[in-house]
Parts: structure tokens; sequence; C-alpha cells
């Protein structure tokens, strides 16, 4: 029978309900012009609903509504980065919105409902909540997708995503009755003893493997990766930069909780699975990548090779991988957060700067922006000493201690290969004449000039002292 | 007295042909809205015969979704489509091979069905409504609302969001539509409807002339 306490170890949760429903009714109320203080609300909203998570959050793990619901230190990091990546969001997106005719209070409304789902999916501790926590959060991010209903690119990715997504669900659903089917438990941790007690019968197997591809689609790896080119180039870059970050955090608490949580006595069987993802992921991304000529397009196949070296974190299927894949996974959010925030800050109405020549010469029109942007190029390429170096160094050593060598030889190499097209980035803007008859405008948000600026020299702050985060990531996964 | 098994039976035979007849009826009959009532009378009398198997939930859920909503929404759209009863058929016999193979598949799932309720309690035990002594609505009410609570709240929340994305996606302002506002016309007064003329009772004599000789007519 749920109780108060239940109620207040979902406090978070429940706090963004409420107050998502209030910002919808506060949006009806109110006239377009008074949009900005929705706007700031909105922060504010997610700002408080990150200080719940870190306050209340209790010593030991708990665990509410009958097991359905876990609060431990993985939800708590994972939390605590997707409420902050929707600030960014929130920050980064006014001018742009607003130059498009998309400054809506639905835009604000779904985003926090998209991080509910975040929420709920990477606190869950039972097949139900998995799946209507992820629901929750696609549902959401297809409308997103499909804001600028005027734009034919957005609608096509927007259906491209809605039918990919939802065969996924279906694969995801069809792996847990199976798994209901052979085990007779849908609570993660009643599944975790279940695996060793009735022996790996087929079709627990069979169950897991179908868990694997909807947990593949989800995070975006190789060959579940179709969606992801057409999503993000289709979506507005509003959108986009969300769906590079705060859902990769999820994807990584889902895989988590069902693959170590649930079946974590099945690892040996996973692992070469995740593996072969893994390699798949960065083949395609890396070498996908080089040939884009469209910013967008680039930064999705780099998300999909980034997501390989994820999934090397995870292939150790031991704390140290899961602490190597969770601080992954928070340093990615951080870096395609400012990645997108700074095509944002150079977009305007009817440019949307998504092309990389439209970076030529920025570094004389924008030397700021072309340094920030420069920063995050060589973050994401993995360049010492910058934030994303350390991430990749870490995935490596665990897939090394895993004992998968060759792996880490695969993951360094493509590593080298995925410099190529980051530095041409880095080339166009820094070596490249300005085209003429062209000109780059930045937005005159000051909010947006300044937490841009802080999110990319983050990236060289935590590549130097990285110590605080990593004992961080690894002090919630107990040895 | 009739033996309560013996009347179920008859019960259950006199149900199940007529969901077979309504069936039936679904792809025979020439008139599209017959056919849609047709099949309303065909979950009906599913439900029927679920309520046999002591399937209450189901049964109201198939009557409140299906024949409530559901039905009721087909017969709005085929009542108000114009549908060629030629142009439909014109396919029957290209796509009968495909259809036949179909049924045949079909066919022997439900016959491969039929063993699955004797493995089914060797597996998941017995049914939790009957231990309990409840009836399978009052049994599965308290399950949402205690052990499932959360998951039915999400649920919730994940339809909410279906009605925001629908709103978002779909409501345009359109300008030059004409609308009426509420308020303004409560907080009208009479005088801003009717505009109250003084004028001389009679016309004046010396003017009438005038009005009639008019300068700019000239032959």
């Amino acid at each position: 029978m749920p109780n108060l306490n239940d109620i207040l170890i979902m406090l978070p949760e429940l706090y963004l309900v409420a107050a998502a429903c209030l910002l919808l009714l506060l949006d009806a109320f109110m006239k377009p012009e008074q949009r900005s203080l929705l706007h700031w609300l909105s922060i504010a909203v997610v700002l408080v609903a990150i200080y719940l998570v870190i306050s209340g959050q209790p010593e030991q793990p708990v665990r509410a509504f009958g097991g359905m619901f876990v609060r431990d230190g993985v939800a708590e990091i994972l939390k605590t980065f997707a409420l902050l990546c929707v600030a960014l969001v929130f920050v980064y997106s006014r001018s742009y919105l607003a130059d498009r005719k998309l400054y809506v209070g639905e835009f604000y409304t779904l985003m926090i409902f998209a991080v509910i789902g975040v929420m709920l999916l990477v606190s869950a501790g039972n097949l139900i909540t998995v799946y209507l926590g992820l629901e929750l959060l696609t549902l959401s991010s297809y409308a997103l997708v499909a804001l600028n209903r005027d734009s034919k690119l957005s609608s096509e990715a927007a259906v491209k995503y809605f039918v990919l997504g939802a065969l996924a669900s279906g694969m995801l659903l069809y792996g847990m009755s199976m798994v209901y089917g052979a085990t007779a438990t849908l609570d993660l941790a009643t599944l975790h003893g279940a695996a060793a007690h009735t022996g790996v019968p087929n079709l627990l197997l069979f169950g897991m493997i179908f868990m694997i591809i909807g947990i593949g689609f989800k995070l975006g790896a190789a060959p579940f990766h179709m969606w992801i080119p057409d999503v993000y180039q289709g979506a507005p870059t509003a959108v986009t930069i969300f769906i590079g970050s705060a859902p990769k955090l999820a994807a990584f608490g889902m895989a988590y909780r069902l693959l170590e949580a649930g079946l974590g006595d099945l690892s040996a069987h996973w692992q070469q699975m995740l593996a072969a993802l893994a390699v798949l992921s960065l083949a395609i991304g890396n070498l996908v990548a080089i040939v884009q000529t469209n910013l967008k397009r680039l930064l999705a196949y780099s998300t999909i090779s980034h997501m390989g070296y994820l999934l090397l974190g995870l292939v150790n299927a031991g704390p140290e991988g899961y602490a190597s894949a969770l601080f992954y996974a928070i340093s990615y959010a951080l870096m395609g957060t400012a990645a997108f925030g700074v095509i944002m800050a150079l977009a305007r109405a009817g440019f949307e700067c998504e092309e990389i020549d439209d970076l030529k010469g920025l570094n004389q029109r924008s030397p700021w922006m072309a340094f920030l942007m420069m920063l995050v190029m060589f973050s994401l390429a993995g360049v010492p000493p910058l934030f994303g170096f350390f991430a990749k160094f870490l995935v490596l050593q665990s897939a090394i201690h895993a004992g998968m060598l060759w792996l880490a030889i695969v993951g360094a190499v493509f590593a080298i290969i995925g410099l190529y097209y980051y530095l041409r980035v880095v080339k166009v803007m820094y070596f490249d004449a300005p085209v003429e008859g062209t000109e780059i405008k930045l937005q005159q948000d000051p909010a947006l000039r300044l937490v841009l600026s802080l999110n990319a020299l983050t990236l060289l702050v935590l590549g130097l002292a990285w110590g605080p985060l990593l004992g961080w990531c690894k002090s919630v996964f107990p040895g | 007295m009739i033996d309560p098994s013996v009347f179920q039976l008859v019960c259950f035979y006199a149900f199940a042909a007529v969901t077979v007849v309504a069936a039936l009826g679904v792809i025979t009959l020439r008139n599209s809205v017959h056919a849609v009532l047709s099949l309303v009378l065909t979950f009906f009398s599913t439900a029927c015969i679920w309520l046999l198997a002591e399937a209450e939930f189901l049964a109201i859920a198939l009557i409140v979704v299906y024949v409530g909503a559901v039905m009721v929404l087909f017969l709005f759209v085929v009542m108000m489509l114009d549908i060629k009863q030629e142009h439909l058929r014109e396919g029957f016999i290209r796509y009968l091979p495909v259809g036949i193979v179909v049924a045949v598949v079909m066919l022997v799932e439900m016959l491969a069905l039929i063993g699955v309720r004797t493995m089914h309690e060797a597996v998941m035990g017995a049914n939790p409504a009957t231990a309990a002594g409840l009836s399978n609505t009052q049994w599965l009410g308290q399950a949402l609302y205690t052990q499932f609570l959360l998951p039915f709240e999400i649920a919730a929340l994940i339809l909410t969001v279906g009605v925001v994305a629908a709103v978002a996606l779909t409501l345009r302002h359109r300008g030059g539509t004409r609308h009426q506002t509420a308020a303004q016309q409560v907080a009208v007064k009479a005088t801003d409807r009717v505009r109250i003329v003084k004028m001389a009772a009679e016309r004046p004599a010396t003017d009438a002339p005038a009005q009639t000789q008019n300068p700019e007519t000239k032959p």
C-alpha cells in the first residue's frame, strides 16, 4: 500500500509534474508579450528540481511504490545532469525560438514532461516503469521535433522518429514480455536473482536480445542509428540540442537498469553483443561523419561514434566500467549542449548556420565564438587537456581491464580517424576566408552568451580538474 | 430446475452463434452502415462470452471502449464518407490467396493456444482474483490503485502529453476568422446598440418640392 513516505521519496518528480501543469495553465492565460516570464519561471522550476534531487538524496538507496521506483546514487547523478542540460537548453533556445515563431509555452511544458520521463526512467525499479518512463520521454520528443510544423524537413524527421521509435518500443516490450515469461517477475531486483535461480533458458536470452535492440535504438548505436542524422538535421536546433543531451543520459540509465540491475547475471552473454554494437557505432559514426557538409548531420554521426565509446564502458560490466560510462555520458551531454549552443548563438531569422561552410572565417568575425567552438570540437575529438580526452581515456582503460584489448585498440584508432572531421571545422573557422556577401550576427541575448561561455569553459576546467566528478561517479557504483 | 453448467453451456452456444452470424454479416452486408452495426453486435456478443469466462472487466471495457467510443466514431466516418461498394470488391479474387494464407496461419495459432491454459496454470499459479475471493474487476481496480499506482499515474501523464502535443501541433490561430467575445457581449449597453434620433413629427412642407427637382437629370 503506498504511503506518504513513498510520495516523499518521489518529491522531485512530483514537484516537476505539478510545476509543468501550472506552467501549462499559466501559458494559457498569459499574453504572448509576457512569455519571457514563462521562460524565466521554467528555468527556475528546473533549478529548484535540481536542488530537490540533491538535497533530498538519502544515504542508502531507497525504494518506493513496492520497488517500482528506486532512488539511489546513479539516479541522483543522472537526474542532476539531465535537469542541468534542460536548463541550459532553455537559456540557449530563447532567441532562436523567438526568431522562428516557435516561442510557445508548449516548448517549455513538453520539455519538462520529457525530463520527467528521463527521471522516471533512470529511477525505474520495474520493467513497467522503465517502459512508461521511456514512452513519456519519447512521446514528448516526437512532439518537440514536429514543433516547427511548417517545415517539411521537420515533419519528415518527426514521422521517421515516430515510426522507428514505435518499432523500437515494440521490440523492447517484446523482449520484456519474454523475460517476464521466463522468470514470472517484472521487478528488476527479483529478476536479478531469478536468472541465477532458473538457469539461463533460451526464452530469457531472446528477451535480453530484444531489450538490447531497444537500448541500442534509444542510444542511437549502430546498426540502430538510422533515425539519428535525419532527426538531428530536421528538428529545430533548440530541440536537437535537447535530444543530443538529456536522453543520452537517460539511455545510459536505462541500459544500466535493464542490463546490470535486471540481467546482471547474464553479463557474460550481453558483453559480446555490446562490444559488437560498439565497434559498429565507432566505425559507422566516424567514417560517415567525414563526408558530411551539414554541421548538424556531422554532429549526429559524431553522436553515434560517442555512443560507441559509451558502450566500451558498459562492456566492462563492472563498477569501473559503469563509472567510466557514466562519466562519458555526462561529458557528452555537456559537450553536445555547448556545440549546439554555439550553432544557436550564430543562427538568426532565416539563417540556420547549419552548414560547415557557414562557419568560414568565423575567427575574423567573432573570435570568442570561434574559440568556444574550437574548445568544443577539441573536446569532442578527445584532445588533451579537455574534458573529452579524459572521458575517452577512462572508457578505453575500462575496456582493457575487461580483457578486451582489441576493443580498446579499435576505439583508439577510430578516435584518430574522428580527429579529422572535428579539425576540419576548426580549420574552416580559423584558416578560411569569410565568404563575401555573408555576415555573422551574434544573438544579442546576454544570458545566452554568458552561459554558453561558461558551458564551453567548463569543458576546459573539468579536463584539468576531473577528480571530484570522477569521484562522484565512482562513489555511486559500490564495488 | 436447470443445472447451472447446462445453462452456461446453452448461453455460450447462443452467444457464440450470434457472434459468428454477426461477424459473417460484417463481411457480407452490402450496406456499410449495416456492416458497422453488425460489428457492434459481434463485439457485444463477444463481451457476453467473456462474461461467461469470468473476465468481467474485459467485457465491460470492450463494450465501453469499442462499442461506446470506437464504433460510434466508425459509424460517423462511414456515414460521412462516400464509399462505392463495387470499388471495395474489386480486388477480391486477386487478394484471396494472401487472405487464405493469413487465415490459415491465424487458425493454426488459435488451435495452438487451446493447450495454453493448462500450461499457464503450471507456470503462473492460480488466478489471483479467485484466490482473493474477489471479482475480476474488483481485484483489477484494487491492484491498479495500490500495487500499480505509480505506473497508472505515469500512464495518465503520458495521456496529458498526448493532449498537449495534439493541441500544440494542430491549433492554428488564423487571422480573419469571425468569433464572438462573450465578455463584450455581456457588457454591452443599450446605448451601444440603439441610437435614438430626434426628428420632427411632420415633414416640413417647403422641403418637398426641392427634393423632387433634381438638377442633374437634364435631357
